[in-house]
């Protein structure tokens, strides 16, 4: 029960902040598809109280984020500079890059990075290591994607020792 | 005094922003026309939805202030986080299972199945 009440504040407060009117009848119907929401969502057994693992260290993933940005700008001004260049110079290559994350939730993290910096995709995702397709492959590559790796998996862990094996 | 400095400083950090995000689309975009292959026009639009996406809300929250519409922006840019890389992932998978393989690829079995797209 203390779990509908959560999601339905949850939902409701999502609801005032993403509609920012606060006319009664307004307030009403949102009262009322709150409720259903979280009615359907009993009913569906999704509000059980053992889905809410988060195998993450919140401080950790905060470093995560901030080292992750530094290095989505960076990988930008250099995939922008190769479209723009003069002479297309690139040299594609398709190559897997193991991966050390334990649970589902940090290989995800791990795998969107990857994708989210420009120059490199992950196309298939295997236990142990991940598929990546780079734009423009150097020696520093593999590198580059294993200090990623291994950020993932202290943040997953907490340890700054885990997987240090690379 | 000290309020006009201010908001001069974010009249310029947001055109600043909203300049260098246009840019980047503009780059993303011409990436899709000017790369040779499927695989390198995905780098192209990862462009376009990781610098182009950020300094624009960016540039767009600084427009609105501290406001309720400046929320929505940083939950669309979050969505747009998390959604893009997973679209991009499934497009490039969709390829790779059918088959389609990338110049330049050394993989053992992908020779013998490729064929340019």
């Amino acid at each position: 029960m203390l779990k509908i009440l959560t999601s339905m504040i949850v939902l409701f407060g999502l609801w005032l902040l993403l509609s920012g009117l606060f006319k009664p009848l307004l307030i009403v119907l949102g009262l009322i598809s709150c409720a259903l929401a979280a009615a359907i969502a009993y009913r569906m057994e999704a509000v059980d109280g053992e889905h809410m693992p988060m195998p993450l260290h919140p401080v950790k993933a905060f470093g995560y984020a901030a080292w992750l940005m530094m290095e989505i700008a960076k990988a930008n001004v250099v995939v922008a500079r190769a479209i723009v260049a003069r002479s297309l110079n690139i040299n594609q290559k398709l190559f897997s890059v193991p991966s050390s994350q334990a649970s589902d939730l940090a290989s995800v993290v791990f795998a969107n990075s990857i994708t989210l910096t420009p120059g490199t995709i992950t196309v298939e995702t295997e236990s142990g290591y991940f598929l990546v397709h780079a734009l423009d492959h150097t020696e520093g590559t593999e590198a580059e994607l294993a200090e990623m790796d291994h950020r993932v998996a202290v943040v997953e862990t907490g340890d700054e020792k885990v997987g240090e094996h690379v | 005094m000290s309020g006009e400095w201010m908001t001069l400083a974010i009249d310029i950090l947001r055109w600043a922003s909203l300049g260098a995000g246009s840019i980047f689309v503009v780059i993303g975009a011409v990436g899709i026309v000017r790369l040779p292959d499927f695989w390198s026009r995905l780098h192209a639009v990862s462009v376009l939805d990781s610098a182009g996406v950020i300094l624009l809300i960016i540039g767009m929250a600084l427009s609105a202030g501290l406001t309720l519409v400046t929320v929505k922006l940083i939950i669309i840019g979050v969505f747009l986080f998390i959604t893009g890389p997973t679209a991009t992932h499934a497009v490039a998978n969709a390829a790779f299972v059918s088959g389609s393989r990338p110049a330049g690829d050394d993989q053992p079995d992908a020779d013998k199945k490729a064929h340019e797209s």
